[in-house]
């Protein structure tokens, strides 16, 4: 029996090891190597000296880099509110005593499957050439020209498509979310005489609650991260006013000669965004364990 | 919305919701509309109204099509998605189901696997953006800046996911099972691939579909990875040959239709299991 057990432990190790290394050299390596020349001038070519954390002290004064932390954290609050609220509707909706529940629940899914730079290119279309026939004939203001030429207008037509696309996803979660509230739980409140209203508040949001926080956090961490929409969208303009931490890093971080700056800017992006994860859930946690 | 249903109807369909909800399919359907109608369309039919972009073309010719596979040359990107993908996920399977599984019961005795499990799994946490930079001169320094080096890459990515997935799922087989067939002789590698890898299945099918949603529409990593190699997925194709579309909407449309259209046939085919899928994930997830 022994030396059975050790023969099983042998086979393990010789999958735990190949794996660990695998992820190592593709993850936490590159992670290391980041860090590294993030103290660095290095411009992606040629030579470089290390620079000790003058790449760190000029991201707090770059105001580009400050342009596109506003942009972002504006971007991914409104987003994850209108998302989580629009996502929770929805499933309410779909997850009723409704006809062609399952074709209806097939439809909504679709902008989730489809590629954030095809449907990026395709919206840029409407907001560039519909939307503004739209608002001259209705005569809004904002919509009369295309709200992606607009410096003040342009992030909402990110906005939109990244909703658009995430409420998909969301409202399937939400729908297995509902899916696992005890239909004993709504003849109980029924009887009680709750409302709909107190009911959803008092009964299914709280039940709902670990599924709030998978959908707060995953929502948070995409939004955070957008970069196909912007890329199809407005390429980051204008006057850089859609420009996201992610497109930064990107745009110059490899033409734009800053590979080390940008560096920088990575880590302190990976940094906040694990803290806002963590903070995230550590809230969700305790609100969960209340009830 | 569903405040209108009272007490005692509570059985009945509830119709002005359905209705409502059909009606909101249109924010669904409109952009896909305006995208088709747009692709059959020749550039002389798109005046300046509102109809120019959404009334039927006079003719319905295919030409825009065949012009837009000529200039992106969809049936090469066409292939390397696919081919991108198809491995991918075959890859996944393979290799994070065993790790999952490795990784889940040796946790229950050693603290070593127990960190591990921490340590893959926290790469959920990891951006790209922090990782682009020296991996594009990791992967040409190591001769993988190409198609081989994206699939690589993509097993590293979702490795915390999937590991994370599979791991959770062991918790729902009984380690009975493998000591049973410890004691038959069977060695732990061939109880694994014999009875345990078919048990997984649901899980694979999870796997497959949320890996294969993620690679399929992703434009980063083939972007920076396989930037030098003339090669273009699907995506990287409607990004790189922006330019030669101009103003030339028709043309540009036909190549978003055309790049649209394997996913979308793929989904009505696999429905169900998508959705199945992607709400299994997010619940063990």
């Amino acid at each position: 029996m022994k030396k059975k057990m050790t023969n099983r432990d042998k086979t393990f190790l010789a999958v735990l090891i190949p794996v660990l290394i695998l992820f190592f050299a593709f993850n936490t390596l590159p992670m290391i190597k980041g860090v590294i020349y993030s103290f660095t001038n290095y411009r992606g070519y040629g030579s470089y000296d290390y620079v000790g954390f003058r790449n760190y002290l000029d991201l707090f004064t770059d105001a580009r880099v400050g342009k596109s932390y506003l942009f972002t954290f504006k971007y991914a609050l409104a987003g994850t509110i209108l998302v989580n609220v629009f996502s929770l509707i929805m499933a309410l909706g779909l997850n009723s005593r409704i006809r062609f529940k399952s074709a209806l629940r097939g439809i909504y899914f679709v902008p989730n499957i489809l590629g954030g730079l095809v449907i990026g290119y395709i919206f840029s279309f409407i907001f560039t050439y519909i939307l503004p026939v739209v608002g001259n004939t209705f005569h809004i203001g904002f919509l009369q020209n295309s709200i992606l030429a607009s410096e003040k207008n342009a992030w909402i037509g990110v906005l939109i498509v990244g909703v658009w696309q995430a409420v998909a996803m969301n409202t399937i979660i939400y729908i297995s979310g509902l899916q696992t509230v005890p239909k004993e739980v709504y003849e109980a409140s029924m009887l009680d005489g709750a409302s709909k209203w107190k009911e959803f508040w008092k009964v299914t949001f709280p039940l709902v609650m670990p599924f709030v926080t998978i959908n707060l956090v995953l929502s948070t961490k995409n939004f955070l991260m957008v970069f196909d929409q912007i890329m199809s969208l407005t390429k980051g303009g204008p006057a850089q006013s859609t420009e996201s931490i992610s497109y930064l890093i990107y745009k110059n971080g490899m033409d734009g000669g800053q590979f080390g700056f940008q560096s920088a800017n990575a880590v302190i992006f990976f940094l906040v965004i694990v803290a806002i994860s963590v903070f995230q859930m550590t809230v969700m946690n305790k609100k969960e364990e209340q009830l | 919305m569903k405040m209108k249903r009272k007490g005692k109807k509570a059985k009945k369909t509830n119709w002005i919701l359905t209705i409502i909800l059909m009606l909101g399919t249109v924010t669904v359907f409109f952009p896909l509309y305006m995208a088709i109608i747009i692709a059959f369309k020749q550039p002389s039919e798109m005046t300046n109204d509102v109809a120019g972009a959404l009334a039927f073309p006079a003719k319905w010719s295919f030409d825009n099509f065949r012009q837009a596979m000529e200039v992106t040359d969809f049936w090469h990107s066409l292939g390397n998605s696919i081919l991108i993908t198809v491995i991918t996920i075959v890859l996944a399977i393979l290799i994070h189901s065993i790790a999952g599984y490795v990784i889940a019961r040796g946790m229950a005795k050693k603290k070593s696997f127990r960190f591990a499990y921490l340590y893959i799994v926290s790469g959920m946490f990891v951006p790209f953006s922090i990782l682009m930079m020296p991996l594009v001169k990791q992967t040409a320094q190591m001769g993988l800046g190409n198609r081989a080096g994206v699939i690589l890459l993509y097993l590293v990515f979702y490795m915390p996911m999937n590991v994370l997935l599979y791991a959770g799922y062991m918790k729902n087989i009984p380690v009975a099972l493998e000591e049973a067939a410890d004691i038959d002789g069977a060695s732990s590698w061939k109880t694994f691939w014999k009875i345990i890898f078919p048990m997984l299945m649901p899980m694979h099918a999870t796997v497959a579909i949320l890996t294969a949603l993620g690679t399929w529409n992703d434009v980063m990593t083939p972007l920076v990875i396989m930037s030098g190699t003339g090669q273009n997925t699907l995506p990287l194709a409607q990004l790189n040959f922006q330019t030669q579309f101009g103003t030339n909407y028709n043309l540009a449309f036909a190549s978003y239709i055309l790049a649209l259209i394997p996913i979308l046939i793929f989904y009505i085919i696999c429905q169900k299991q998508i959705l199945d899928g992607v709400a299994n994930g997010a619940v063990k997830g």
